[in-house]
């Protein structure tokens, strides 16, 4: 590679990655050299602006050719644009909850560090969405991954976050392991590690030696991917590891890095498993991906149930919060396991929906455990008395993470369905699932209701609003709404800019 | 006259009220109970102008709204016209009469509403849209803004029973919601599979489509899909209606409520499971309903007998309307399950004089709870020598309740036993046996509160007073206008009873109309 070959890329379609790596230096340059007693509070807003700034230069990026530079292992394709469009709003929304969230166990200390760990981990998760490669892919889930067991661990004297990073990091490791070793096999047996050119060799292939191995590497790379989704059987760590880490922190991991375990679920899947053929139906070859179809649809059946039982019996808040989030992996996952041809658009719009409600969620959150420095759901008691619209604005999000119509959970929701029982095998047994889990989970997102809005409040102080976590309970309130009433704003936004996603195979 | 929009100004006017008592400040009591009521006079008003100028000649196809909402699925589904959910209101005669019903029992809650005794604001606000999850139940043409609507319903309620019930109300709310919850879950699980096989939600397309061979679908439903459709339809609305053994939630929250949200739970939302049933059940799965038939009259007569029985051996006052609900509904299963016209129109006359009747006797229970802090009816008694109207209005209620000629309650269940007496006699002759029961516990309870024995003194209670008269007349008169007159509901219905007995086979007897009985 000399120097002409690499003048030739087109880096523009590299901007918001070029944008945020830029951020990430700049601000970890001037931590270095701010003095001490210097608010880091400025390097949150300057990260804010460098999200902002990317998500612009994105935005302006809608509509231009699939390109594909670095020898096809970026590319930047409608699917890459539209996921990133989603990562990027989740961390613009988490960034401001960072710059209002304040303790008094040594995160103040680790401010500076928090923000550029924090776009790093981003930067991660925008390189999955536009890997075209296997190292790519894996690249980005590390980049991910390991500044997100820093963040979790961040409160440095609390003892919970401390454990929280210890959990993850090991957990974490494990399935990164084993994500690499499912990769490993799919390696050896296409001898390249584009995904492009995988695609191509598994097209051809007719082993059924080959196709036995690549069915172990599915489940591997599966379950290693389900921990980055908190789905089941991986799921345990989650609850730990939201309750100790800085509620941004937990919201980051809850809705963006989640959001880009989907996203490297879809690539790897699509464009490895969909292409090997396992049988003959009609004279069409069935996929692996198909083939498989029983054992996603069961993680998803368990996910759903775990998640959304356990989470009847948790007194604190943050807990509750992650095995709701379990839940909502498991309703994603109902949408995968379907592979209609809706399902591309029904992941989206409910990884749009979800980073609205559940960040909207995790701001009052943050607001009333600073405040009452408990996260026990007892101290929600009164909140409708203390402060009207908080109450109202959780009231909606609740609403909205429960499924009710006129929120963009409902929406989100319908879209899954539709999907799944528009394939030919309907899944009854799923949807019925999915729909009897979410009554259960009316018990407890109810229960939060119930203490805002029944019970009599412990004391009638009134609770400090810092602006930016103002600014994210606006946006996400009008947001949820929005797409709830008129989901077509999103929708057709989608249809006529990402053209279904057409050019995600080619 | 012009009817753009005029349908989504009649569902949404309530908004408005919402919006102004927004700004109304919380302690300004009377001020935002003002409010509160005319903020449900634009939609009655509205409704009384569809009603008339339909009486008037004006077609009901003239309020039909529609507008391009949510399109699933891409370009390419878009241009084959499928998976689109639009905004699409509209009215046949069995949905104005539910309208006009609704318009004017919100109104009358909300005057009822005044004996609420804390935080009036949130109240009125969430009674509004209450109302507006309502209206739109009735006016929606596709499945999924039902749906929307029948859940807006219930987040409200879930509330107005919560925070202004009565001793045990958070149970009551959650039961509420957690049936209710079922129910709409199962009805979401009808419409998504309905939805995603054919490719559309309107109900008329998808009446269409059910029942014409080789329409094409994005995937065939077949014939036991369909059975299997319509017995979740008719669990999800059993809960609604409620049938027994669906019913238990009810009970709790006839119990616990504040009056002036029962009156509209018992007069309004219990009958959106009745005009599911007729709407979608009938509607849409003509055939496998016919094949239910049977099944719908055994349950109505279980749900009467039932009810009735039960409601003999109550203590409580509220219990015995509460279970008197139940009994009532099954009379409406009767007229369904006859699946003749006569027994149609019974059930929808039951639908509506249960609703006037209902809202008429939660009224004046709420009237003697304020004044005596007890609905026990030992408790209770004498109350006509303070209370004469209230005890006379009672009277009345209870009359028109037990079916008494030249009442609303007399027609429905005339016509309901006449259609099950020409198909299944002997079921029917069983039933009657409920009707005597209901005029046993009816006399029973009112007697006791009215006469009998007054174990406390009641001293300085005062009657029916100023604002308390309006319900009163208004519901008594339309109890016996419908009872004389009958054809202001006949008449509108006669154009969808044709519809529905066009779908399930039947074919209209000429000359059988219930005016013509008169």
């Amino acid at each position: 590679m000399d120097l002409d070959t690499l003048l030739s890329f087109d880096w523009g379609t590299m901007t918001p990655e070029f944008i945020i790596l830029g951020m990430i230096a700049i601000l970890s340059v001037a931590d270095l050299f701010m003095p001490k007693h210097v608010d880091r509070k400025v390097l949150g807003w300057a990260g804010f602006a460098g999200v902002v700034l990317a998500l612009v230069s994105l935005v302006s990026l809608i509509g231009t050719e699939t390109t594909s530079i670095l020898y096809d292992t970026f590319r930047l394709d409608s699917f890459a644009i539209a996921f990133k469009l989603i990562l990027l709003l989740g961390a613009a929304l988490v960034m401001l909850l960072a710059i209002d969230y304040r303790t008094n166990d040594g995160l103040e200390e680790y401010k500076g560090e928090f923000f550029y760990l924090f776009l790093t981990a981003l930067l991660g998760t925008m390189f999955m969405a536009s890997s075209g490669d296997l190292i790519t892919l894996f690249v980005g889930l590390e980049l991910l991954s390991i500044p997100s067991y820093v963040l979790a661990g961040m409160r440095k004297r609390n003892l919970k976050s401390n454990e929280s990073a210890m959990k993850y990091v090991i957990n974490g490791g494990i399935s990164s392991a084993i994500t690499l070793f499912g990769m490993s096999y799919v390696y050896g047996i296409a001898g390249t590690t584009n995904l492009k050119g995988i695609a191509q060799v598994f097209g051809g292939l007719s082993d059924p030696q080959h196709i036995y191995i690549l069915g172990l590497a599915f489940f591997m790379i599966f379950v290693g991917l389900s921990f980055k989704l908190a789905s089941a059987p991986f799921h345990m760590w989650a609850p730990d590891v939201y309750e100790g880490a800085p509620t941004p922190v937990t919201a980051f991991l809850s809705v963006v890095s989640k959001t880009a375990g989907f996203v490297i679920i879809l690539r790897i899947l699509l464009s490895i498993f969909g292409y090997i053929p396992v049988s003959q139906e009609d004279g069409q070859p069935i996929p692996l991906l198909f083939a498989v179809q029983d054992y996603i649809a069961f993680l998803a059946g368990a996910t759903m149930i775990i998640g959304n039982v356990v989470a009847l019996r948790q007194r604190n808040i943050k807990r509750m919060f992650a095995y709701s989030s379990i839940a909502h992996a498991g309703y994603i996952l109902v949408a995968l396991t379907a592979m209609s041809f809706v399902t591309f658009d029904a992941i989206w719009f409910y990884m749009l929906a979800y980073v609205l409600m559940n960040l909207g969620a995790f701001a009052i959150i943050q607001l009333i455990t600073m405040k009452t420095g408990s996260e026990d759901i007892s101290h929600f008691a009164g909140l409708y008395r203390r402060s009207p619209l908080l109450a109202v604005g959780m009231g909606i999000f609740i609403l909205s993470l429960a499924g009710i119509p006129g929120t963009a959970g409902f929406i989100g929701k319908l879209n899954i369905f539709m999907g799944a029982l528009m394939v030919n095998q309907a899944h009854y047994v799923l949807v019925s699932i999915m729909i009897a889990t979410t009554v259960v989970s009316y018990f407890y997102y109810f229960g939060v209701m119930t203490q805002m809005f029944f019970r009599p409040a412990a004391n009638d102080d009134k609770i400090q609003l810092p602006a930016g976590t103002i600014a994210v309970i606006l946006i996400t309130v009008v947001g949820t709404i929005l797409f709830g009433i008129m989901p077509n704003l999103a929708i057709d936004f989608m249809h006529s800019n990402f053209n279904q996603f057409v050019d995600f195979m080619r | 006259m012009d009817f753009n929009y005029f349908l989504t100004l009649l569902v949404f006017s309530p908004l408005l009220g919402i919006l102004l008592l927004a700004f109304m400040p919380k302690t300004n009591e009377s001020g935002i109970k003002m409010l509160g009521v005319l903020a449900t006079l634009p939609s009655l008003i509205l409704a009384l102008i569809a009603y008339f100028s339909y009486r008037g000649g004006n077609e009901l196809a003239n309020f039909s709204e529609k507008f391009r909402w949510i399109q699933f699925g891409g370009q390419g589904a878009e241009q084959q016209g499928m998976f689109a959910v639009n905004y699409e209101l509209g009215i046949d005669g069995f949905g104005l009469i539910m309208v006009v019903l609704t318009a004017v029992i919100a109104t009358l809650a909300a005057i009822a509403s005044f004996h609420i005794k804390k935080e009036w604001k949130g109240y009125y606000m969430l009674f509004l849209l209450l109302e507006i999850g309502m209206l739109g139940v009735f006016t929606s043409q596709n499945l999924i803004l039902f749906f929307l609507f029948f859940e807006i319903t219930l987040i409200p309620m879930f509330f107005l029973i919560g925070k202004w019930g009565y001793y045990e109300k958070e149970k009551a709310a959650y039961s509420f919601l957690i049936y209710n919850g079922l129910g709409s879950a199962i009805l979401l699980i009808v419409i998504m599979v309905l939805f995603s096989r054919t490719g559309t939600s309107n109900i008329d397309m998808l009446s269409v489509m059910m029942n014409t061979e080789g329409v094409p679908m994005f995937a065939p439903v077949s014939e036991s899909l369909k059975m299997g459709l319509l017995i979740a339809l008719l669990v999800a609305f059993g809960v609604k209606l409620p049938i027994f053994p669906l019913h238990s939630w009810m009970l709790r929250v006839h119990v616990e409520a504040p009056p002036s949200i029962v009156m509209i739970h018992s007069g309004i939302l219990l009958k959106i499971g009745a005009f599911g049933l007729i709407r979608f059940g009938m509607g849409i799965f003509p055939e496998q309903f016919a094949e239910l038939a049977v099944l719908l009259a055994v349950l109505g007569v279980i749900n009467l007998l039932y009810g009735a029985f039960l409601a003999f051996i109550q203590t409580d006052f509220k219990m015995v309307l509460a279970y008197s609900s139940i009994s009532h509904m099954g009379i409406v299963l009767i007229g369904l399950g006859a699946l003749n016209e006569a027994g149609i129109q019974g059930a929808i006359f039951q639908v509506v004089s249960h609703g006037l009747i209902s809202a008429l006797l939660f009224f004046l229970v709420g009237v003697f709870y304020e004044r005596t802090h007890t609905t026990t009816l030992a408790n209770l008694g004498g109350m006509a020598k303070g209370m004469p109207l209230a005890s006379g209005f009672l009277l009345a209620g209870a009359m028109a309740s037990l079916g008494l000629p030249g009442m609303s309650g007399f027609v429905s269940e005339f016509m309901a036993f006449l259609g099950l007496f020409e198909e299944m006699p002997v079921l029917a002759a069983v039933g009657t046996i409920g009707i005597i029961m209901t005029a046993v516990y009816l006399l029973r309870a009112v007697l006791a509160i009215t006469y009998g024995n007054a174990e406390r003194e009641f001293v300085g209670v005062s009657d029916i007073r100023s604002f308390e008269w309006a319900p009163v007349l208004v519901l008594v008169g339309l109890i016996v206008l419908i009872g004389v007159y009958p054809a202001v509901l006949s008449e509108p219905l006669q154009a969808t009873l044709e519809t529905i007995m066009m779908g399930i086979g039947g074919v209209m007897k000429d000359g059988f109309r219930y005016t013509s009985i008169i």
